[in-house]
């Protein structure tokens, strides 16, 4: 168990991540402790739909990040899409640098720079998807003694992402979809500086 | 409502690598005099350890003994650090709203400046000339486009692209409200695609550092699309107070796409023209 406040949970997903986010934020309260920010990958030329979308699910207020956002608790930023989203302390940043295994927002990006900036104060949810980004980023996420959380491949639309950091990784907790939006209230609420 | 997060790194708690990056910049500062000590971390770090990865060392130390011995070593790390991502007419809908709303102000100019700050490898600035041309406007205006970088101010200059890029190009011209047929802006020879000279005729390509060099002139237009998210807030503050300084009264601001002047101190100091597609016009 964490022994840290948490400061930032970024949450990671591809094929199949729309309706698993949906179930997350929905039951997620706005009084949530500490800053989230998504990388989903999505398609270049989709629009800023994503936010209002999963605004309809959630009582955070949820928006698509722009460059250098103060991180607030209870809020949640979205990777635009082709970009990358990174965290720094405080606040975020954006950059166009290369995709990174083919995707812009990359999840390695987004959780490889929470990990270096909040350090053990770092949550990294890795969700459905069909590939293999955002694995390092666990790891590196891991390897500064934040914590991770994988969703259960068996209740994954798709479980290749989630299988992979498995098989890489010791996770400290693999969690059906349905539990993690309560697993992470039970984190962040339980140390509070 | 919600109270901001207070960082959490005290200096008392930078790591090794935090601590070797700051040496690095400050030495490459001192010795060669590039600035990149207020740019933003976390992409900065990750560009680093790509460089030392190319450069097969394990340590920052390491690349910087070879910086500040090796010029050439300077040369591979300005590349590899600075982002050179760039499209002709990227976001289309930049362009679209620009012939809406601003080329009609820039016709009650007799003559027109515009600045490309951070212009890449030009791709941008052969897009706004095409524009200009077809609005009538293009020999009434002198484009300054500038970047740190002379290497991809080399290439801009040439005007010279990959056939390849062609197809892309040409979807994006006429998403951005292109009317003519694109592929009479430019020749193919071999792999390659040759922008029509008459297209450079009214530019003017040279090295400018928005992180140390000054003003050098009054513009009616400035663009700096996808260069400022590199910085952080102090950087983006000089950056901002130089580009007030640089526009003439009712002048235009165009910032890329996710940028805005939110929470600078220079919000107040302009209007805005459009908000999804960044244009901003100097007040007075
Ligand atoms: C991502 S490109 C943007 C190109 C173009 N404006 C666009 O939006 O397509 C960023 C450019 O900013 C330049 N740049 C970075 N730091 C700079 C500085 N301090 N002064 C001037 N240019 C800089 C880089 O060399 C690079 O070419």
């Amino acid at each position: 168990m964490a022994v840290e406040a948490v400061e930032i949970v970024v949450i990671g997903t591809s094929l199949g991540g729309l309706s698993a986010l949906q179930v997350i934020l929905r039951n997620l309260s706005h009084q949530f402790p500490a800053a989230i920010a998504i990388a989903q990958h999505r398609h270049k030329e989709s629009n800023a739909q994503l936010s209002q979308f999963l605004q309809q699910h959630s009582s955070m207020p949820i928006k698509e990040a722009e460059d250098k956002d103060l991180l607030h608790p209870g809020h949640v930023y979205l990777a635009p899409p082709d970009y990358h989203l990174l965290v720094e302390p405080g606040y975020l940043s954006l950059s166009t640098d290369e995709p990174v295994s083919y995707a812009r927002p990359s999840i390695d990006v987004l959780f490889e720079s929470a990990a270096d900036s909040y350090h053990e104060r770092t949550v990294g949810v890795l969700l459905t998807g069909a590939n293999r980004d955002g694995v390092q980023g666990l790891a590196r996420i891991a390897a500064v003694n934040g914590h991770t959380i994988v969703q259960d491949p068996t209740t994954a639309e798709n479980a290749t992402m989630p299988q992979a950091a498995i098989q890489s990784i010791p996770v400290d907790q693999i969690l059906p979809l349905s539990d993690i939006a309560p697993y992470l209230t039970h984190l962040c609420f339980s140390v509070r500086r | 409502m919600s109270i901001p997060l207070i960082p959490v790194m005290p200096a008392a708690k930078s790591t090794l690598e935090d601590i070797e990056i700051q040496l690095l910049l400050e030495g490459i500062y001192q010795y060669y005099g590039f600035d990149f000590r207020d740019y933003a971390l976390a992409s900065l770090k990750r560009r680093v350890r790509r460089i030392m990865q190319s450069e097969e060392v394990s340590t920052i130390s390491a690349l910087q003994d070879r910086i500040l011995h090796d010029a050439n070593c300077l040369e591979r790390f300005l590349i590899g650090l600075t982002v050179h991502v760039t499209a002709m007419f990227r976001d289309p809908s930049f362009f679209v709203t620009f012939r809406r709303r601003v080329v009609p102000l820039l016709r009650t100019y007799p003559f027109i400046r515009i600045w490309h700050a951070g212009c890449s490898t030009g791709q941008e600035v052969y897009s706004m000339a095409i524009l200009l041309h077809e609005e009538g406007l293009y020999h009434r205006c002198r484009i300054y486009a500038t970047d740190m970088n002379d290497y991809v101010l080399q290439q801009a200059k040439s005007g010279i692209y990959s056939l390849r890029l062609m197809q892309e190009y040409t979807h994006l011209y006429l998403r951005a409200g292109g009317t003519r047929s694109f592929s009479e802006y430019y020749t193919a020879a071999y792999e390659n695609a040759i922008f029509r000279s008459f297209l450079k005729e009214n530019v003017v390509f040279s090295q400018h550092n928005l992180a140390t060099d000054n003003s050098f002139n009054e513009f009616n237009v400035i663009l700096c699309r996808n260069v400022l998210i590199y910085f952080n807030s102090t950087l983006q503050k000089r950056v901002h107070q130089l580009f007030y300084d640089s526009l003439c009264s009712f002048g235009i601001l165009g910032l890329g796409r996710q940028e805005t002047l939110k929470l600078t101190p220079f919000e107040q100091h302009y209007e805005e023209l459009d908000r999804d597609n960044r244009l901003y016009r100097r007040l007075h």
